[in-house]
């Protein structure tokens, strides 16, 4: 609970796009998402043991790439076409990313008994997850200030 | 085969979780101030859910790909989970911010375990 009125997104109400459009804008996001996890596991398998690098590595760069959008989209506007974060974010990152696999994966851990790797897992992801999230925002935010310009241009910051 | 099975669960799990956090922002009320984000935890701790009963049910390789890779793992998002966690922090609500990683964290391994079970333990 905090005094002072925070400073609210416009968070994240509908999408001004026909919601049919918004559902196969994020499912074609989704399938693309989960191709590109899927595709990092064959690149990159792990054993059936000890530390889960690729879905953490997975997480983590989603988490990224997640901090970048929601500047360029929600925060500062400067992306307005209404299908971006719909399909980027909603669809793609949120399918390259998961929390289930993250779950299990910890779980699994803990029923082999190699609790120290699960707990490690556990903290290093979601710490990284917010780490990366955080420095990537607040680069795009100085990128911004400092007069860098998205593809798409539209002024007027949301206060 | 395996790659196509994945894509559409994808496609599947992402709109699942879309009109998730929708019914669930609809549930907490027009206006209200988006303060805890439940519409991620809910879609985060029923594909962790999911997902636990599909491991405990030591399901085949395609039904795996369709619907723990694809589906679950589009269902739930590791991305949107930090960045509203990120917000919570950067606006004052860091014990908010704290409470939805703890609480995440802990349903999500406890829907996952309670999954397995429910489909006949960590067989698999």
């Amino acid at each position: 609970m905090s005094e002072q009125e925070p400073r609210e997104l416009p968070e994240p109400g509908p999408p001004s796009a026909p919601q049919g459009r918004v559902l196969a804008a994020v499912a074609a996001g989704g399938a693309l998402g989960a191709l590109a996890r899927y595709g990092a596991l064959v690149l990159w398998p792990t054993p059936g043991h000890g530390f889960p690098w690729t879905v953490f590595a997975v997480n983590v760069t989603g988490c990224a790439l997640i901090g970048v959008l929601m500047v360029l989209t929600v925060e500062r506007g400067r992306i307005t076409r209404p299908l971006v974060r719909p399909f980027l974010g909603v669809g793609v990152l949120g399918g390259y990313t998961t929390f289930s696999t993250y779950a299990a994966d910890v779980s699994g851990l803990l029923v082999r008994q190699e609790v120290a790797v699960a707990m490690a897992y556990t903290v290093a992801t979601a710490v990284a997850a917010l780490a990366s999230v955080g420095a990537a925002a607040v680069a795009t935010r100085a990128w911004l200030d400092r007069g860098g310009r998205p593809g798409a241009r539209a002024e007027g910051r949301t206060a | 085969m395996t790659w196509l099975l994945v894509a559409i669960g994808g496609a599947v799990g992402a709109p699942l979780r879309y009109l998730t956090d929708r019914a669930v922002q609809t549930y907490q009320g027009p206006g209200v101030p988006y303060v805890f984000p439940w519409g991620t935890f809910t879609a985060n701790i029923a594909g962790s859910l999911l997902l636990g009963v599909l491991t405990g049910a030591a399901v085949s390789s395609p039904v795996h790909a369709l619907l723990a890779t694809g589906l679950c793992g589009a269902l739930t998002t590791y991305s949107t989970f930090s960045y509203e966690t990120l917000r919570l922090a950067e606006t004052g609500r860091a014990f908010l911010a704290a409470a939805n990683v703890l609480a995440s964290l802990l349903a999500g391994l406890g829907a996952v375990f309670l999954g397995a079970k429910l489909a006949g333990g960590f067989g698999g």
